[in-house]
């Protein structure tokens, strides 16, 4: 059993807002759905299908309720809550369900407003008693991860600054982007020390809003207008300390995500033409760039340098809509745009000067939690067909 | 930021549990526990009560020496409560354990850098942290 080809994503919407003062966290769901929906040219009477996770207020059953679900035709239900990458296991979770008639239409909705108003704190685990009190954020628990890797591979705050310096040369075209001057490498290492070796521009932006998705099957697909975007392979992993056994925080579960997705897609990392990276951090970025197989482990700080992830410029385009670095992280979760400007790329939608040419082949791939504590990871491999 | 230094901060105090009171109980007494399995001889922590390993029930509390090396850490420079250095150490024991290091100049902690456990009080059992050796 695959998954591969069974489902397409025919509808993205990214809210275009960064602020949202004047919205609720619902309504922004509401919207980024109305977007997404209207986008793949269908109406929220077709929806049988939906996902959310942690962000969706009070979770799916009052959503169901506050969007208006046609609740006699709603048949598949998954709130799969795995921080940030949520999204991307979502649609991997959508193509089982749409393989399986489960569904037939799925939307995925995340919204939210960091900015604007007060985050729910997050469950308790097993560990609280034994961690809560150290502080872990995740400013310095991605911090602990690129001190690690500085020691063991000698990777220097200047190649982490090429992937900001990267994503900003993206980010200038992005009229709805946070942060749209471009930076250099200087700026980036000279910018405050945030959480040792993290600086201030090393980190991603806070933003209100969202973004939704519709996955769905083949023959309706084939029946909307927009270009056709199958999801051909998908990884989902989860990786922590683990009893404190073999401690290694220079690498992610993008180990293991990475090669089931590549494996059910039947390509390898140099196949891909466009690549959307979670981009929490400049170091997330280059972790993921080596446990999906880019480059070898420890090789990450060379292969960033020098502008090889600029679109136009370097061997492997990434974040071209800017990111999470530069145009937007909503709600602290960074999955669903890295999808959204995926299949962008592949519909030959993205901005002229950054869009990828022939795009026909696009990576995805995301983490969730602490990166130096516990976290999730997964990976999609998206194809035009 | 040299003058980065240890604050005397209010810790939360920790809530226990059935599984982990034996834990709180040594901390009291100044003992730092692990846990290790019988059935596989690992080692583990936080402790637990089914061996993360080899799930077998055969788990035992030990004192651990409380001394090992840093495996990282970063310096936390932007907090209400002031600079922190939040890592993880390599007991000689074996298990990870994530901490804060304490009483000394945070400007100065080193990957491999030896310490050793303190702990420090809280309302409720005391709370173990590390500093250089
Ligand atoms: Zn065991």
């Amino acid at each position: 059993m695959t998954i591969k080809g069974k489902a397409y994503i025919a509808g993205i919407f990214e809210h275009p807002t960064r602020h949202a003062p004047d919205k609720s966290t619902a309504q922004l769901h509401a919207e980024v759905a109305k977007g997404a929906i209207e986008d793949a040219g269908l109406t929220i009477d077709d929806v049988d299908g939906y996902f959310c996770a942690g962000d969706a207020p009070g979770g799916a059953w009052p959503m169901v309720d506050y969007l208006g679900f046609n609740t006699r035709k709603l048949r598949h239900i998954d709130s799969t809550e795995t921080g940030g990458c949520s999204y991307i296991i979502h649609i991997g979770h959508a193509a089982e369900a749409i393989a399986a008639g489960k569904c037939s239409v799925a939307l995925v909705t995340l919204a939210g407003k960091p900015r604007t108003s007060v985050m729910p704190p997050r469950a308790a685990g097993a560990e609280v008693d034994f961690e809560a009190a150290y502080g872990a954020t995740t400013h310095n628990a991605y911090g602990m991860c690129a001190m690690r890797h500085m020691h063991d591979y000698g990777t220097t705050s200047e190649q982490l600054a090429w992937i900001k310096v990267a994503a900003s040369h993206h980010a200038q075209y992005n009229p709805h982007a946070m942060l749209k001057d471009v930076v250099t490498v200087e700026d980036v290492v000279n910018s405050p020390m945030i959480s040792d070796p993290l600086h201030r521009m090393d980190c991603c932006v806070v933003t209100d809003g969202g973004g939704a998705l519709i996955v769905t099957t083949p023959e309706i697909a084939k029946s909307l207008k927009k270009p056709m975007v199958r999801l051909i392979g998908h990884g989902e992993a989860m990786k922590g300390p683990r009893g404190g056994r073999d401690l290694d925080l220079t690498y992610s579960a993008g180990v293991w995500s990475g090669p089931r997705a590549f494996d059910e897609a039947g390509v390898t990392p140099q196949d891909i033409k466009y690549a959307s990276i979670y981009d929490s951090f400049t170091i997330t970025v280059l972790m993921q760039l080596e446990d999906l197989g880019f480059c070898k482990k420890g090789e990450g700080g060379k292969f960033v340098a020098d502008g090889n992830l600029i679109s136009g410029v370097g061997k492997l385009p990434f974040n071209t809509d800017g990111g999470g670095l530069c145009s937007n992280h909503p709600v602290n979760r960074g999955g669903m745009t890295k999808i959204i400007e995926a299949v962008r790329q592949l519909r030959g939608e993205a901005h002229p000067k950054v869009q990828v040419p022939n795009c026909d082949l696009a990576l995805v791939h995301g983490t969730g939690g602490l990166l130096g504590v516990r976290h999730a990871a997964s990976t999609a491999v998206l194809e035009r067909v | 930021m040299s003058e980065a230094k240890t604050q005397d901060k209010k810790y939360p105090a920790p809530q226990g549990n059935p599984e982990t009171q034996a834990f709180w109980d040594a901390a009291k007494q100044g003992k730092f526990l692990i846990k290790r399995c019988t059935a596989c001889g690992e080692a583990h922590y936080f402790p637990r009560s089914i061996c993360p390993f080899c799930f077998s029930d055969k788990t035992a509390w030990e004192e651990s020496g409380g001394e090992g090396e840093i495996y990282t850490f970063s310096l936390m420079r932007k907090s209400p409560t002031g600079p922190y250095a939040i890592g993880y150490v390599k007991l000689k024991e074996g298990p990870a354990v994530q901490t804060n290091f304490v009483d000394c100049d945070l400007e100065k902690l080193k990957i491999g850098q030896k310490v050793k456990v303190v702990f420090k009080p809280t309302d409720g059992a005391p709370l173990p942290f590390f500093t250089p050796v």
